[in-house]
């Protein structure tokens, strides 16, 4: 009976803050990340976001051909009616 | 000993549950940046190829308008030229005449006035040129800018007293304009302050020029 006593004031003052206090710095672990990874995934979200623009790009590369094919149009021009140096 | 181990696992229970749930909001927070992070590889991956066929037509036409710069204005004087235009920009030189970096460049731009400097440049069927058509393009340093003049209407630059004086605008003018009806033509030109009203052309004065101005302008 006393033996049976001793075994419950281990459990209830040694084992039992243990596992809490183990079981509270998972607990804690966890919770800390939660805030960072909903930063990545907000951050990740924006910069895609971000590159809606890039489509754009196509517009942009369209419009530099067009603009150098005229610029060598005209070169060719002024190359045929100015004297060289 | 029962209590004992019930408390152990109720406490065990807590903190798992809460565990699981804290991890819960990682996983669901680590799917949104998965995506997000997908969606960024997806849409930069033609960004590569896009900038690198712009840039290639950027060099094209770096390339051809160095060359015909240098071809037309001699290596010398396209770096004035340049130096003319953007300060500073001659020390860089040109990308594809690396002499251009040590060539010094002439002071263009106080010699030439920029309209000047082009039309002497476009040869010898350019009215500036007209002058010299068998000899090098139009150099004027004393008089560059006055020969400029030559190319605009002959009325308005040789004989710029035969025209009327610029107006002195605003409701309390001393010279009243009455509202033209049609841009540049008016039914009668204003007389200057102090002048005698002119009724005929013969009078003179503002409305003589002005009316020879119209009369021109009609014939031409």
């Amino acid at each position: 009976m006393t033996l049976e006593w001793i075994g419950d004031a281990i459990l209830l003052l040694v084992v039992l803050p243990v596992v809490v206090y183990l079981l509270r710095g998972v607990l804690n672990a966890a919770n800390s990340i939660v805030p960072s990874a909903q930063q990545i995934a907000s951050a990740a979200t924006a910069g895609s976001k971000d590159l809606d623009a890039t489509a754009l790009l196509l517009t942009t590369q369209g419009q530099v051909q067009k603009t150098i094919e005229v610029a060598a149009d005209y070169g060719g021009s002024l190359d045929v009616i100015l004297d060289d140096a | 000993m029962i209590i004992a181990v019930l408390l152990i696992v109720l406490a065990v229970v807590y903190y798992l549950v809460s565990t699981i749930v804290a991890l819960q909001r990682i996983t669901n927070a680590l799917d949104e940046a998965i995506t997000g992070v997908v969606g960024i590889i997806e849409k930069s991956a033609p960004v590569d190829e896009v900038v690198t066929s712009i840039n290639a037509n950027l060099d094209a036409g770096v390339d051809l308008l160095e060359g015909l710069l240098v071809k037309k204005a001699g290596l010398t004087d396209a770096v004035g030229l340049v130096e003319g235009l953007y300060p500073g920009a001659a020390g860089e030189g040109f990308r594809n005449f690396p002499e251009s970096k040590e060539t010094k460049a002439p002071r263009i731009s106080e010699v030439y006035t920029k309209g000047t400097l082009t039309l002497a440049r476009l040869g010898r069927e350019a009215p500036i040129a007209a002058a010299s058509p068998n000899g090098p393009a139009l150099r004027d340093p004393s008089y560059g800018s006055t020969a400029a003049r030559a190319l605009y209407p002959e009325a308005r630059q040789t004989r710029p007293n035969s025209m009327p004086r610029s107006p002195i605008i605003g409701t309390d003018s001393p010279v009243q304009y009455v509202p033209s009806e049609s841009p540049g033509v008016r039914k009668r030109m204003p007389v200057a302050v102090g002048a005698p009203a002119a009724t005929s052309p013969a009078d003179g004065g503002v409305v003589k020029s002005g009316l020879a101005f119209l009369r021109r302008l009609k014939n031409d």
